[in-house]
């Protein structure tokens, strides 16, 4: 994985690079599975690993294949680059470790009541199914509106693009 | 891409199976991993392989740009009518145990819980599959002058 992502950094033609990418999405969610995270794995494999790589891949198809070589070293984004990953490595620091039991995660009531009584309450032996749709509803439908929020977003940036472009092709013709 | 006999056979085999995978995941999601936002993805990806084998024309004839900006609405109205249908059966927004009459607390009726989180899967499953066909749609759509002026799709339509 850490290879993929350093000859995505490295790579000049964007076509491989999104392939690249693909291929990156698809070990994280092997890598999600090792983890037991099904559905965080199924999910990184559905839409990283698949309709991502078709939406870059039609972006492609507008824009080439090729990045513009770059001329000089840019110093600015380079200190801004390095000093926000100083941050977030620094960052790491607090995190807990990795798989320790008194983590707040394995501590906290709410995994606990989660773990005893989610089939229980709901029926369902998919705990995640049963958090995401059930215990944490309003969460989900939030969601699910933003989802169709982007949805709209998309239409309204690019189908208005096209709409502008044909008035403008009309005087042309006539 | 008309020439590509192997092509259309293999799409025609893989697509009715991604879409029946798709169904499974959206209406197992209670019992194995999965549930709405996968199956919609998995079910769009369905369409989308229609599109890069037999083009974009084709596959705005089975499923209309329309058609699939109101449907992206029809998933969150159907999850959030589950939320007020439970208010109008008697119980809290998005409480599933009012949604079957029962003798049982809302809190413990879990056939009530069942059915609210199917509907509300299935409201997601339809919103995110279609949002995505419609981004998709967008993006691959072609420069219009092209299209509008004369009917025809033009070459990259068809290689996508």
């Amino acid at each position: 994985m850490l290879i993929c992502a350093v000859v995505i950094t490295l790579m000049r033609n964007l076509f491989a690079g999104a392939i690249l990418l693909s291929i990156y999405s698809l070990l994280a969610s092997t890598f999600f599975m090792t983890m037991d995270a099904v559905d965080v794995a199924f999910t990184e494999a559905a839409v990283g690993a698949g309709i991502s790589t078709i939406l870059v891949l039609a972006t492609l198809l507008h824009v080439g294949h090729d990045t513009k070589p770059a001329k000089t070293l840019r110093v600015l984004p380079l200190l801004v680059t390095v000093f926000v990953a100083g941050l977030l490595i620094y960052g790491l620091h607090d995190m807990p470790g990795f798989g320790q039991a008194n983590n707040p995660v394995h501590t906290h009531p709410i995994a606990e009541y989660y773990i005893e009584n989610s089939e229980s309450d709901t029926k369902s032996p998919n705990m995640v199914t049963a958090i995401l749709a059930s215990y944490r509803g309003y969460d989900t439908l939030g969601e699910v509106t933003v989802v169709f929020t982007a949805g709209i977003g998309v239409l309204l940036l690019l189908g208005g693009r096209r709409k502008n472009n044909k008035r403008k092709a009309d005087p042309k013709i006539s | 891409m008309n020439h590509h006999i192997v092509l259309r056979v293999v799409a025609k085999l893989l697509i009715p199976s991604i879409l029946l995978f798709a169904l499974y995941t959206q209406f197992h999601g209670d019992y194995g991993p999965g549930g709405g936002f996968q199956a919609g993805v998995i079910y769009t990806a369905a369409f989308i392989l229609h599109t890069l084998v037999f083009g974009l024309e084709n596959t705005k004839k089975i499923i209309s740009p329309t058609l699939v900006q109101v449907l992206s609405a029809v998933g969150v109205i159907l999850y959030a009518s589950v939320g007020f249908a439970s208010i109008f059966l008697g119980g809290n927004f998005l409480e599933y145990g009012a949604l079957i009459p029962s003798a049982l607390p809302h809190a413990a009726n879990p056939g009530g819980q069942h059915l609210g989180i199917l509907l509300v899967e299935l409201g997601v499953g339809i919103t995110v599959s279609s949002v995505i066909l419609s981004i998709f749609y967008n993006f691959a759509a072609e420069d219009d002058s092209d299209i509008e002026a004369d009917g025809i799709p033009n070459e990259k339509g068809k290689h996508e």
